[in-house]
Formats: C-alpha cells, structure tokens, sequence
C-alpha cells in the first residue's frame, strides 16, 4: 500500500467554471467565487472558461503546488461527466485523487433555473460551501486491483451477439455465447433481403452462424439461459441454465460413452414425430414436429424437442437407432462459468399490433405484419416465396403498406418512439413485390420516409421510380370487405388534404418494435438500467454509447435502442472492443468505496451481516473479541450496512459518516443566515 | 393533520423560503437530475442535492441530524424498487423511511417533511415534477418548528 500523507490543516482550493455561458449565463461566477474564499479552509478560489480544458486543468496542478492545497474542489457540471476527468488532474498535481470533491452547478442548477439568476447563484454558493465541507475531511485512497479473468460472455446469438462474439474470440479470448433460442442467428435469419444493397439475408448471416460454430475461442451455447450472474468486473460468475433439450449432440454422446453416436441433424426422427404444431420462426404460418430444427440452415445443426407438446411416444427415439441421440427424459442441468467481461444484445420483439383494434390484424385475414411479409417473400419460407393472400392464396395486386403502425405513438396503445427501420424495409418490400408480380402496385402510407444511412435515401428514389404510390398520412383505419376479403385503407391524404379509402388486397403493417420479452428480466440480473420505453439504458447517449452503469457489462445492438443491421453490428463491435480492454489489460481498479470495520467500537452484533447484498461481512474473532470483517474484493460499496451499524462503527471509503454530516451542516448551518 | 407544534409555527412572511436538503443516490435520482438538467427543464430553486452511492447509506441519524439543525424538509431519493444497482438498498432505505416517519410524528413534526421518491436514471421529468411537488409540500407546510424553538 502506498504512503497515506497526514496533513495539518485542511487547504482546499476553489475552482469554479463558466462552462461558457451553460454555466455564466445564468449563475454569477465572481460572485460565487468570492463567496468562496470566505469560506473555512479555503485558501485560493478561481475561475475559468473551461476547467475541463487543459489550462483550467493545469490551474489546479499549479495551486496544489503553490498552495499545498490538501482538497480540491471543483464547481462545474456533473460529476458524472468529469470527475474522473478532475480526479486525474488532481492526481497529477500530486494529490491523491479521491481528495476531489466536485459542486454540480450546470446540471441541477444553471440548466434547470436559467431564468433565476439570483436564486441559481445563491444555490451554487450552498453547494460550493456543502463541498468544501466534504473536501475538508476527504481522505487519501488507494485503489483496489483486481485481476480479470481472462474470458468474455455475449448474451444473444443474433447477429449483433454473434458479431461481438467473433471479435472477442478472434482477439484470443474465450468467448461464452448464449442463445435461449436452439440455433443463432436472430430475427436477421427470419428476414429475405436487406436494404438497400438487397442482399439475401441469409446468404451473408450464415457464413458468419458457421464461423461462430467453428471457432476454437466461442463456446456455443444455444438453448441456455441466464439463471443468475454475481461478481463484479474482472470476476463475474454466470450461472446457466442449458434447457433441457432432449438430443444429444455428438461431443455429448462421446462423453457418455456412445461412441460414434449423437444428432448429427439427419431429421429421421423428424419424419416419424407424430405431433404437430406451429413453427414459431415461420409464425405459425407452417408446421413443425414436436422434435424440431427451425429451418435448414442452423447453427448449431441439432434438434430439439419441445417437451411442452411432445407426447413421449418413442418413435423417434427407435429411428435414432444405434446413434442413441435422444434421451426423452433430459432435464434442465447448471453450469457456472467465470468472465471477466459480459455483452448483453438480448434484441427486440414486434409490437403486438393487434393491440392497434382498428387496423384489424389477427382480425382480417389478409392484414400481415412486415415480419410475415418477409417469411412469405421468402425463397426458404412457408409458401416459397410466392406471396399469397391468408384469405383464398391468391396473389395480391395491390398491397397496401402501413407504416408507424404502432411507432411514433402518443395514443398510450403504441410506442412513442421511432423504429428506425420499418420505412426501409417497407421500401424495400415495395421492391419486392414490383419485381416478383407482374402489375403488382404497393401503396407506401407514411407519416415521414426517414432513410437516413449511407445509400438510403437514393433507394427511396429508386422505388418511386419504380412505380411505389406514396400517400402521407396516417392511416385512421382499415375495413374489410366480407365478401372479397379486399380490404379498405382509410385515411386522410395529408399532402392533397382530403379523406381518401383506397382498395387493397393486402395490407403489411410496418409494426413497432419492442424489448425483447426476457429484457427486464435479463438487465435486473446483470444490474444494468433501462430507459424510459424499456431498452437498456447506455452510461452516455454519446460518449459510452456501448457501456452500462454496471463495470463490464456491455451493449450491442436492439437491446439499446431501435437500429438497422449496419448499426448494430457495428456497435457490437465497440461493445467487443470494450469489453476486450479490461481482460487484455489483465487487470482493473475499483473504486475505494468498500466499508471498512473500525473494530475499537464493533460490538459483534452482527446486524450487518444481513444487510449485505454480496455477503462481504462475516463476523471474526480478533483479540478475544467478535467483530466484524470486510471482504473488500466482494464490497461494492452501497454502504447499506454502515447506514444502519446502531454503533456507528462502520466507515464508508469517500462517504463516512463525518463527511456526510459535514455536508448537512454545511448546508443548514453555514452560509449567510 | 398537523401537530400543535406545526400549527403554531406558521409564518405569514411571504418570502419565507423553505430550506429541504435532499439525499439521492448516484446510479438513479443523481443521473435523473442530471438528465433534468441536459433537457433543461426548470424546476424551483430551493432545494440542495447531496449525493451517496446508494439510499441504503442513508443513516436515519443524518434525517434527525437536518432536522436539528433547521432543515423544514429532507427528501431521499433512488431507484425504482427492483432496480437498485446494488440489489436492494433501497428497500433497506424505504423500511428506514417508515420507522423515521413515525419518530417524528411522535416528536411533534409533521411526517410528510420526509419524503422519499423513487426516481430512474431515464425520469427527468419526474425528477423536475418531484422537486415541484416537494417544494409546494414543504412550502405549504411552513417553517420547521424546530426553527421556532431555536428562535
């Protein structure tokens, strides 16, 4: 442990920023930092433009020097934004870093009362005067390092999962995939093509599904999900629950002994399963056995049964034969691995639109959502890529797209937000259907066409010049016809500004999108945030647009907001690249905040132990005497514990108890009274 | 229902302003008032944050600490129950919250001084509607007869 200096008296020096005018504009700066070098202990208070730009961060080296200043303290904007920014300049000043103390007078204060002057200046003098009080009793700290193991965990196989996992892998670390689905490969693996290159889905996802089954660093793990996560960066331990599949793979059946055995994905016992039922990944618009792969290009290529529906008959089990693949009576088994490093990219659903009474899907037959439109213009979906009508299998003519159906929303039934990429694969569709059916015309009805990537918006021209109707307005409604089953689109063109219904033979709905349904529960295990509408919130929208909150935990793609394919990909690979850092440093710094026993006045009650989420505290005999003990590796921080101790004999690192009260009373006893 | 103590002690000074103290925890209420802040949303002016980790570090003996020394409110505020970056420490706060609320009922204060709020990273506008509602509490409530005595 480094020294600890001892210091006389506190010195603390103020430096109070105009931020520009975000902070100037409305708080009067002299003012304030006249008002602080009244204040006790405070031995040179001043300003700049930017304390975040070197000169200003060179004026705090320069006053611990000349100043033997012991605290520092500086009024800007949050400290969530820069006091990692202000501790290192403290640091390089010669202090020890955790004697910074930050007055958050931007955020909640000059932002959110630009037009009080008085009363903003008057706050940032309290909070000035509340950190001095705290900078006064700060402490020298030393950061904790603990080593990271050297493997990363990706969560979701889709392609933004399997992405992230191909550069962690390919950057020599092992890499634990999760997939609760049987195969990798997403909702990317249900579409056709993929704007605006109109490349076929498949043919450019599944390279990528087999080099993820390859590689020698990913360790593939479908049909499992995230039962409980402990640990802290560096040292998380994922227990897993691998769902009981009912097949064994081929390295399983080596293990057992069946040599030569294992699925080897022939699909006899496919042929001779008895049930049937609906194939979730064609939504439900094809059939499925109850022993089952989604389709012929999974990765991994081995079957599964769902237990929910199979009737344990054993046919399939007889064709197996001598391959001894399937066990019938397989249950859930747990397995806990250790990473230093985890990527969440858990995806999205589709808004349940038929929440949307009045455009009738699951109502009318031939109202489809977009995700239907794109199985059925398939190659490889239910009706081989000829697009029929539910009602009668006819081919549509004239097919009516609904876009926003259920984004940008303020009803409270939809989603207020934007799902970034429904105008276009819309338009994309439109293309679709002008280049399979002869005659065929799409009728495009949209509030705004956003196409804002790279090539977009020259594809939107490409399909008006193709023929596509483009008819702004939101559609009001949509009525069917009971005889033809053609349906009426009713709305309001807003750009001729008249009522129009329009005959159509099908209707798309571009539907919402939505977190995926395990979201919340997935972020609660891995203690990551979320926004408003329910995506996994980032550290900054700007800055940390791939990390979380939590240390370690990362975001790739849908799970964070809304984006298209090209955009998550390419944030999974920032989230690899971030979470490959700390395990490629070997080793990361906790912040000192762990509890710490003064065991002169522990009375060994024990009352904290219990209070402890991470069961860090254990009671020891030392001396003679039960007291308490800290494990500080597996101490977060919360200081749960010494916000209860009845003896006041538990200090909180950066936030003991002095500190605290110092803060209170520097707010309700000092000042100008 | 105030004590005979809280109906004594109002003030008819208009421009009585109420000092509340809040304590917020960084992961949730501190980045909610934060986001306040980046969309610019006003809210009034009389209320001083103090930031701890966690709710859970909320010492009912701090509450007790502001109230002595002429606080007329004290707010706490975390994460959405659930969603507390260290599990639970906020449940630990609110079962605290209770216990004090009665103290200081029993002591003559009025229990709705203390309030605790339950404010997400993502909820600057509730942040900004929180401190409102806050302040009109407080306001309406008058000055703490703490101070009284004190005078």
């Amino acid at each position: 442990m480094a020294e600890v200096k001892k210091y006389e008296e506190p010195r603390i020096g103020v430096f109070v920023c105009h931020c520009g005018t975000n902070i100037a504009g409305s708080i009067d700066i002299k003012a304030v930092m006249e008002y602080a070098s009244t204040l006790p202990n405070v031995v040179i208070a001043d300003d700049y433009q930017y304390m975040c730009s070197t000169p200003g961060q060179n004026k705090i080296g320069e006053a611990i020097e000349e100043q033997k200043l012991t605290g520092v303290v500086v009024a800007a904007c949050s400290p969530r934004l820069h006091e990692p920014t202000f501790r290192a300049a403290t640091k390089e000043g010669g202090l020890n870093p955790f004697r910074f103390e930050m007055a958050n007078i931007r955020e909640q204060n000059s932002w959110v009362h630009m037009h009080q002057p008085e009363e903003a200046t008057d706050k940032a003098k309290d909070a000035v005067r509340i950190a001095v009080a705290k900078a006064s009793l700060l402490e020298d700290l030393i950061p904790k390092s603990v080593p990271v193991e050297r493997a990363a965990m990706v969560v979701g196989g889709g392609v933004g999962g399997m992405q992230a996992a191909l550069d962690l892998a390919s950057a020599g670390i092992k890499t634990y995939l999760v997939e609760k689905e049987p195969s990798i490969g997403g909702k990317m693996s249900q579409l056709d093509k993929t704007f605006p290159t109109l490349d076929c889905s498949q043919c450019i996802l599944t390279p990528k599904m087999v080099d993820v089954y390859r590689h020698e660093n990913i360790e593939l793990l479908t049909y499992t999900e995230v039962e409980a996560v402990e640990g802290y960066i560096g040292n998380f331990d994922v227990t897993l629950r691998k769902k009981a599949r009912g097949v064994m793979t081929p390295d399983e059946a080596t293990e057992r002994g069946i040599i030569g055995g294992g699925c080897n994905g022939c699909g006899d016992c496919e042929d001779v399963c008895p049930v049937i039922r609906p194939n979730p990944f064609e939504l439900g618009m094809s059939p499925m056995k109850a022993i089952y792969i989604y389709h012929a290009q999974v990765s991994p290529l081995i079957y599964t049964i769902d237990f929910d529906s199979c009737v344990k008959c054993g046919l399939c089990v007889d064709v197996c034969g001598d391959k001894k693949a399937i066990e019938l009576d397989a249950q859930d088994t747990f397995e806990t691995v250790k990473v230093g490093t985890i990527v969440l990219a858990t995806g999205y659903d589709i808004f349940p639109v038929e929440e949307k009474h009045e455009w009738g899907y699951k109502n009318y037959d031939n109202v489809i959502t977009s995700l239907e439109f794109e199985r059925l213009i398939c190659a490889s979906g239910p009706t081989g890529g000829h697009l029929i009508r539910p009602s009668d299998g006819a081919t549509p003519k004239k097919v009516g797209f609904v876009l926003c159906a259920g984004s940008r929303d303020n009803t409270g039934v939809g989603k207020p937000y934007c799902s970034r990429f429904c105008c276009m694969y819309s338009l994309k569709h439109a293309h679709q259907i002008i280049e399979k059916i002869p005659g065929a015309v799409p009728y495009i009805f949209y509030m705004d066409i956003r196409s804002f990537g790279k090539m977009y918006e020259e594809f939107y021209y490409r399909i008006q010049d193709e023929g596509a109707k483009f008819i702004r307005g939101r559609v009001a409604n949509i009525q069917e016809d009971p005889v033809t089953k053609n349906l009426h689109i009713n709305t309001e063109d807003t750009l001729l500004g008249r009522p129009i219904d329009v005959e159509v033979d099908m209707v798309v709905l571009a539907a919402a999108v939505q977190p995926a349904a395990e979201t919340e529960a997935t972020r609660r295990l891995f203690g990551v945030s979320c926004s408003q509408d329910g995506w996994l919130l980032e550290a900054h929208p700007k800055l940390n647009p791939c990390g979380t909150t939590t240390a370690g935990v990362y975001l790739a793609g849908v799970c964070q907001g809304p984006k298209d394919i090209p955009d998550t990909v390419a944030q999974a690979e920032g989230a690899a690249s971030a979470a490959s850092i700390p395990i490629h440093r070997g080793e990361v710094e906790l912040e000192p905040y762990f509890a710490v026993c003064i065991e002169d006045i522990c009375a060994g009650c024990g009352m904290c132990i219990n209070l402890c989420p991470y069961q860090a505290l254990a009671l020891v005999e030392k001396d003679g005497r039960t007291v308490m003990q800290v494990t500080e590796a597996k101490c977060k921080g919360c200081g749960t514990c010494g916000g209860f101790c009845p003896g006041g004999a538990i200090r909180m690192q950066h936030f003991t108890t002095p500190q605290i009260v110092a803060q209170i009373d520097a707010f309700l006893l000092g000042g100008e009274q | 229902m105030h004590s005979c103590l809280e109906v004594n002690s109002k003030m008819a000074d208009e421009n009585w302003k109420p000092k509340i103290i809040a304590i917020i925890c960084n992961w949730c209420s501190y980045a909610g008032a934060d986001l306040a802040g980046s969309a610019r949303t006003q809210y009034p002016t009389d209320i001083r944050a103090i930031r701890v980790m966690c709710t859970g570090r909320v010492d009912p003996l701090f509450i007790m600490k502001a109230f002595q020394d002429g606080a007329d409110g004290v707010l706490i505020s975390g994460c959405h129950f659930g969603d507390c970056h260290y599990l639970e420490g906020n449940y630990k706060a609110a079962k605290r919250m209770f216990l004090l609320k009665s103290v200081l009922k029993n002591i003559g204060l009025d229990d709705k001084r203390l309030r605790m709020t339950f404010v997400s990273a993502s909820e600057g506008a509730k942040w900004a509607t929180v401190m409102e509602d806050v302040v009109n509490t407080v306001t309406e409530l008058g000055p703490s007869p703490l101070n009284e005595f004190a005078r």
